[in-house]
């Protein structure tokens, strides 16, 4: 009986995921281009896409580039989030309440529409935060365009992606917070133990399966990420000295029609997201969170 | 006792300085779309739309596709949570209701899905719907949404289902209803909350899904309104930012408003589903 509810779940992902899966594999050890996907039929030529890719100084830098990225995002994201739901416990009620919902408004922001919000902010005519940054004597950011290097670009990119990605880690971890006892933490506050002693002895403990379980979903999230970037940099902006993983994916399989290229590109992606999270998931499956 | 006070006071103030960083780009948006030209286009912001105008949202609303695009992603999300929604359900039943072998590795296979990077599967995803012609096609898209929401639903619909007591459905199969029947009769309408809130969360997560319905729908009638709303500002030399904040505000209403009513019962859901084995 059981087997016979949970069958429908199995042969749909089976048949919308499975079979990519397995196209995936061919995919990349095959020469598949717009004149293949035509004939619908691609030609065997081993692991030459892995080498191609693998001998593309574009992907090192682009991975490089994705990786520190991709730490600077999940950094900030857990860091920031988990002081904001340190704060969230020492505010009052009503602060409580109107911040919680400040946070709920961000998180329902649809990634697409946040990106346009980002251009209207930072427009180099009147954005307001030029205008808020000058005025607040932080220095001269009249008609400042914060879209000339890659640096800026992929730092503006952080800010969108952090912003969006807060209000979840910062609830969360929140709710996480909220089983730490407060007999236990007032005990050792009279026993005299300093704030960061009672943070890292008895609310770490309690925190952390969370923490692992938001770190790597982050990471994942991070590491492939296409819409803000790609979106908020421009689609005439898009630069190989500005590639991110899911950038550059998109531009070497999709937008060149080299469909076995782009399959390599994503299975390497997927090996080093994997070798990236491995040691969150290990830790996660050793606390037995896992189901 | 006045230091904790006056440390309260302090911590207020931070909170609310941090809620008014956080929600300002959400202000600034629906500030934006009501403003006239001229209070758009100066070096000095207004803060707020003094003389309202609704301008912008008519001007978006009679630009080319817009209607036609909304009407795409209601059929690609309507029927894609539909469809995903009774085929999780069973699942989850199934997966809070009996102990059976390989239960586990299901539920491990579920969030390991979860963990597949969107982009990694562009690639095939187009080439196998190549194949069958279905590329450019709304059924196309909606083969994804399925499996995209499918993990994610079934694994919240258990911790709905898993709340319920058993006692419940044993009084029940005690009056001789089988298993089934029991549950479908008594604790579906129990459920029924859980249910609805999954699938709103579920047409949000789809509604807001941008990379694959932009590679896979070519066509601009065909396309859906994350993609008609990425190619706004492209379509003219002048960036008109105060329909472009119109339109940014239209889209994300009705994903705003079904998810504040919806995300209280969503995070009990995710976490019931986590914590009970």
């Amino acid at each position: 009986m059981p087997y016979l509810l949970v069958a429908p779940v199995v042969v749909v992902l089976g048949a919308i995921l499975g079979y990519p899966i397995y196209n995936l594999v061919r995919l990349s050890l095959q020469r598949y281009g717009l004149f293949e996907l035509i004939q619908h039929h691609g030609v065997y030529i081993g692991l030459h896409n892995f080498g191609s890719v693998l001998h593309d100084s574009v992907f090192w830098h682009t991975l490089v580039r994705t990786i520190v990225f991709t730490i600077a995002n999940v950094g900030l994201t857990i860091v920031v989030g988990t002081l904001l739901a340190l704060l969230l416990v020492q505010v009052s009620a009503w602060v409580r309440i109107l911040l919680t919902a400040g946070l709920v408004l961000v998180w329902a922001m649809p990634p697409v529409v946040a990106v346009q919000v980002w251009n209207w902010m930072t427009n180099i005519q009147n954005g307001v935060l030029n205008y808020l940054l000058t005025e607040l004597h932080v220095g001269d950011y009249f008609q400042h365009n914060w879209y000339v290097t890659p640096f800026s670009q992929l730092a503006m990119s952080t800010t969108l992606i952090v912003w969006g990605a807060l209000p979840f880690v910062v609830i969360t971890v929140y709710a996480a917070l909220s089983q730490v006892s407060p007999e236990l933490v007032e005990a050792a506050e009279i026993d005299g133990a300093a704030s960061w002693r009672v943070f890292k002895d008895v609310t770490m403990p309690v925190i952390t399966p969370v923490l692992l379980i938001l770190t790597s979903l982050s990471i994942l999230w991070d590491f492939g990420v296409f819409t803000q970037p790609y979106l908020l940099i421009g689609q005439g902006h898009i630069v190989p000295s500005n590639y991110l993983m899911g950038i550059y994916l998109f531009e070497e399989g999709y937008v060149r029609a080299d469909f076995g290229r782009g399959a390599a590109i994503s299975i390497l992606m997927l090996v080093i997201v994997a070798a990236m999270s491995i040691v969150y998931v290990r830790r996660m499956i050793r606390l037995g969170e896992l189901a | 006792m006045r230091t904790k006070a006056v440390r309260r006071t302090g911590w207020n103030a931070l909170g609310i300085a941090l809620f008014v960083v956080l929600v300002f780009p959400v202000f600034w948006m629906v500030s934006t779309a009501f403003k006239t030209e001229d209070q758009i286009n100066s070096l000095t912001p207004t803060w707020f739309p003094t003389h309202p105008t609704l301008s912008h949202f008519s001007d978006a609303l009679h630009r080319p596709f817009f209607w036609t695009d909304v009407k795409n992603s209601l059929i690609v999300v309507l029927i894609s949570v539909a469809i995903a929604m009774s085929v999780a359900f069973f699942a989850a039943v199934a997966l809070s209701k009996y102990r059976f072998t390989g239960r586990k590795l299901f539920l491990v296979l579920m969030i390991g899905i979860q963990m597949l990077p969107a982009a990694g599967l562009i690639i095939p995803l187009y080439v196998v719907l190549a194949r069958y012609h279905e590329v450019n096609t709304l059924t196309g898209v909606i083969l994804v949404y399925i499996a995209s929401v499918l993990p994610f639903s079934v694994w919240t619909l258990r911790g709905f289902i898993i709340g319920i007591p058993n006692d419940l459905e044993e009084a029940a199969m005690v009056d001789g209803s089988t298993r089934l029947g029991a549950f479908m009769r008594i604790l579906l309408p129990l459920v029924a909350p859980g249910l609805v809130a999954t699938s709103v969360f579920a047409f949000i997560t789809s509604w807001n899904e941008y990379i694959f319905a932009r590679t896979l729908l070519n066509d601009q009638s065909r396309q859906t309104i994350t993609v008609w709303l990425s190619y706004f500002l492209g379509t003219q030399r002048q960036t008109d930012w105060g329909s472009l904040m119109a339109a940014s505000t239209l889209t994300a209403i009705p994903v705003v408003i079904f998810f504040l009513l919806v995300q209280r019962k969503i995070a009990f859901g995710l976490t019931r589903g986590a914590v009970k084995g």
